[in-house]
């Protein structure tokens, strides 16, 4: 059927093609793909609707396919390109998780152009810019940023307890059996992707940013004595985690320090929209927030982006939808929905209307930090790497052995062929 | 000329077998099936299985896929990162072992019991036959929430004024039974011994000495072997590797034997009808009490229908992947199973050439179920 409808709309096209060649912008259809239902859907579609009032000869079709962090989505985007059916434009993490899958793949067009045209090469930040370009060219359009090392608490709780927001891990597990012996457990934790989670903010604040991203690029191996000891370390942090955590979402593991019986998480900054909008607590009195122990003035981030793959049936109206994404107004509108900041620096994120005072310390921070990728969420490894990572941490947490974990870590990177 | 001439009868028929219009319809009208059978069954396995001795991963428009013969199978069975691959394995057995067992009991327990012609029978046998109706996803996604540590069935005792109950279900790491996968061999060994000595003693007990000494001097050379360190020998991980049963796996098997226990009820049910009731009666007098005519007249007629009832689930547990997957998530190494293991590989980690060699495993497993059954099925049925 829809078949039939889009042979009738190119028929109509190829008729009318005078009368359209006199409307502005691109024509046809533009059918963009995500993960994001739900909570997250408003969001995209405030963006589409400003999309369709730019580009009124475009018909949007909102493909989504539902499914935590998009595990589902990603299965049919893979069969879908593998059939030679690419959708317009679709959603994918920045970084290696679209460079290791798609670009390496050969099937993503290069948007240095578009870049270029935009103005974006000033105003996306270098550390971004370096996450989702390969010496070829730029790959995605970032639509927003979250940032994945941010310990939260609540401030009049620790005072209560007498302990101070610790500045490193060391200090961490030093205020731990105080926490304990008061009957509260000193980190919350839930199931298993948040302890992935947890590993790499232990990770970045033992190797460093520098350390960090030679993990990646193959100059820091696995199995070097600072990696291993990440291991040592992230072992003693989980001995101060609550024990049911793998029954746990994200969200309850929040709740334990919104609700007093544990003292610290350490979450993405999705966990305060979560806490704002549906606990609705103010922020800065209801939670506090730091940089995770010991990874102050280094933002780990992720995003979301959108790519244009070879091959698209509607390219013209895919670049209109890009153009839009990486905008400063795009992003203005769907980021305070979404509960991120915008990468784009350009962004209104000074408005109090817009972003709430958590989302703009983050924004000033984003704009000065060091930046980094994120590995549990795609931006730094391929997907090959991070969906394996998943077995080299099950085999931590069975035998609690440091040295076999890193030589497992090791040879998963050297299978996925990280620093190759 | 005389001697062709009184072979000649037999030729007519030969000729009609050959060339006659119902059977020229009959190939016709099967052509279709077959051809969409060749292609789409056995020509996709044939791709898998060739698919699984190349190193072919990533979604590369013009991937270059090299053959790698048996690469992929040795490091599913023996490479340090396949350590899930192995314990998954080892899940799917205990899985099949207590799911089957549930089943049975629990299938045979109701068909008994609504076999004493209690009133309101129909009614019992459709709430017991309902939950196979649904589809797994259904009944994970239910049991998920029943399951939730923090209600639910833990919440349970409460009602009568208990304390809760403090169970994790889905998420506990406990492992029992464990054992070292690189002893698997030689524990593999051994019951084929066990199963060989079987053999021989009741080929004793018939009186085929000679069959027996066979069978048994190569249980008795295969025991020897193990215990004289040989299982040892034969290569599998490079260091000592701990599986076992997750107990885990205790939430999942309670939903699954849930669902299709009633199935086996309506399959025993239907046995149970059709035991003669004149067999019971002489049972019963010749002095048999009603335990005793289930034990020595009813089970032993009931055999076939366990059989079948086995080859049923055991194909389903063996492939599981949808109750899973809905009541733990893909990523609960717990309660992880092959099925799942495939389908991250494949799509997740773009590794599919070993997704396909997981697969072949699986179709490995489930014909070992499938073959015979299927081969004493048409056997039989042409014997009749």
């Amino acid at each position: 059927m829809k078949k039939l409808l889009s042979l009738v709309l190119v028929l109509s096209v190829m008729l009318g093609a005078t009368s359209l060649a006199l409307a502005q912008g691109p024509s046809g259809e533009l059918e963009i793909f995500s993960w994001w239902a739900g909570d997250e859907g408003p969001a995209l579609e405030a963006l589409i609707a400003r999309y369709s009032e730019i580009n009124p000869n475009v018909e949007v079709i909102n493909a989504t396919v539902t499914g935590g962090s998009g595990v589902n989505a990603k299965a049919v985007l893979k069969t879908r390109m593998l059939g030679g059916d690419p959708p317009d434009s679709f959603q994918v993490h920045a970084g290696q998780e679209l460079i290791g899958t798609w670009v390496v793949a050969d099937r993503m067009e290069d948007l240095t152009p578009l870049f270029e045209e935009q103005g974006w090469m000033e105003a996306f930040p270098q550390g971004l810019l370096d996450l989702i370009s390969t010496d070829e060219g730029i790959w995605s359009v970032p639509v927003n940023i979250h940032r994945s090392n941010v310990l939260w608490f609540v401030p009049s709780k620790l005072e209560e307890w007498g302990v101070e927001v610790p500045a490193s891990w060391a200090d961490f597990l030093a205020i731990c059996p105080t926490l304990k012996e008061a009957g509260v457990t000193p980190l919350a934790l839930g199931e298993n992707w948040t302890v992935n989670h947890l590993w790499e903010s232990v990770a970045l604040s033992i190797l460093g940013a520098d350390g960090w991203n030679g993990l990646w690029d193959g100059s820091v191996s696995f199995t070097s004595p600072e990696a291993v000891a990440v291991w040592d370390t992230f072992g003693q942090v989980l001995d101060c985690t609550n024990e049911d955590a793998a029954s746990l979402s994200w969200q309850q593991a929040t709740d334990m320090v919104v609700g007093g019986t544990a003292a610290f998480n350490v979450m993405g900054d999705w966990a305060a929209g979560y806490m704002v909008t549906t606990l609705g607590l103010v922020p800065g009195e209801g939670f506090g927030w730091a940089a995770a122990p010991g990874t102050d003035g280094v933002f780990m981030m992720l995003s979301d982006s959108f790519g244009l793959p070879v091959g698209a049936k509607n390219r013209d109206a895919a670049l209109a939808w890009l153009t839009l994404l990486g905008s400063a107004e795009g992003q203005d509108i769907f980021n305070p929905l979404k509960g991120s900041i915008p990468a784009n620096l350009g962004g209104d994120v000074t408005n109090g209307d817009l972003y709430n005072p958590y989302l703009q310390s983050a924004a000033a921070d984003w704009a000065s930090n060091t930046i980094v990728g994120s590995l549990v969420h795609g931006a730094v490894a391929p997907e090959s790497f991070t969906s394996n990572f998943a077995t080299v941490m099950e085999i931590f947490l069975t035998s609690r052995d440091a040295t076999a974990t890193a030589n497992a870590a090791q040879a998963v990177a050297l299978q996925s062929g990280i620093g190759a | 000329m005389t001697v062709a001439r009184t072979q000649q009868p037999s030729r007519p028929p030969h000729r009609r077998r050959r060339l006659n219009r119902d059977r020229i319809t009959a190939i016709l009208m099967l052509l279709p099936s077959i051809l969409l059978l060749a292609i789409f069954v056995y020509g996709f396995i044939g791709q898998t299985v060739y698919t699984s001795l190349t190193d072919w991963s990533g979604l590369s428009l013009n991937p270059e896929i090299n053959f790698i013969g048996l690469k992929n199978y040795n490091d599913l069975f023996t490479g340090l990162l396949d350590v899930r691959f192995r314990q998954d394995l080892v899940n799917t057995f205990f899985f099949t072992i207590f799911f089957l067992a549930g089943c049975l009991g629990l299938g045979l327990l109701l068909a008994v019991l609504l076999d004493q012609n209690i009133k309101g029978e129909g009614i019992f046998r459709t709430i017991f036959l309902f939950p196979m109706a649904l589809s797994f996803i259904v009944t994970g996604t239910m049991w998920r929430w029943l399951f939730n540590p923090g209600g639910g069935v833990n919440r349970l005792p409460g009602v009568i004024g208990l304390q809760p109950l403090e169970l994790r279900w889905l998420t506990d790491r406990t492992q029992i039974l464990q054992f070292n996968w690189q002893d698997l061999p030689g524990i593999i060994l051994l019951v084929v011994a066990a199963v060989l000595a079987w053999m021989a003693y009741r080929r004793w007990q018939r009186g085929r000495r000679n069959a027996a000494r066979v069978t048994g001097g190569i249980a008795v050379v295969l025991a020897l072997f193990v215990l004289l360190g040989g299982g040892k020998a034969i290569p599998t991980t490079a260091l000592p590797e701990t599986h076992g049963f997750n107990l885990a796996f205790i939430g999942i098997i309670i939903a699954a034997v849930w669902q299709q226990s009633g199935y086996t009820m309506a399959m025993y049910l239907a046995g149970l009808r059709g035991v003669p009731e004149e067999l019971r009666e002489a049972a019963r007098v010749d002095g048999c009490n009603e335990l005793q005519v289930y034990r020595h007249i009813v089970l032993p007629l009931l055999q076939p229908i366990t059989l079948s009832a086995m080859i049923i689930l055991g194909h389903i547990s063996l492939k599981i992947f949808d109750l899973v997957f809905a009541m733990a998530g893909a990523d609960n190494a717990t309660t992880d199973v092959p099925g799942i293991l495939m389908y991250l590989t494949s799509f997740r980690a773009n590794q599919f050439a070993k997704g396909a060699a997981i697969a072949v495993v699986m179709l490995i497993m489930v014909a070992f179920v499938i073959v015979p059954y299927l081969y004493t099925t048409l056997r039989s049925e042409h014997e009749l």
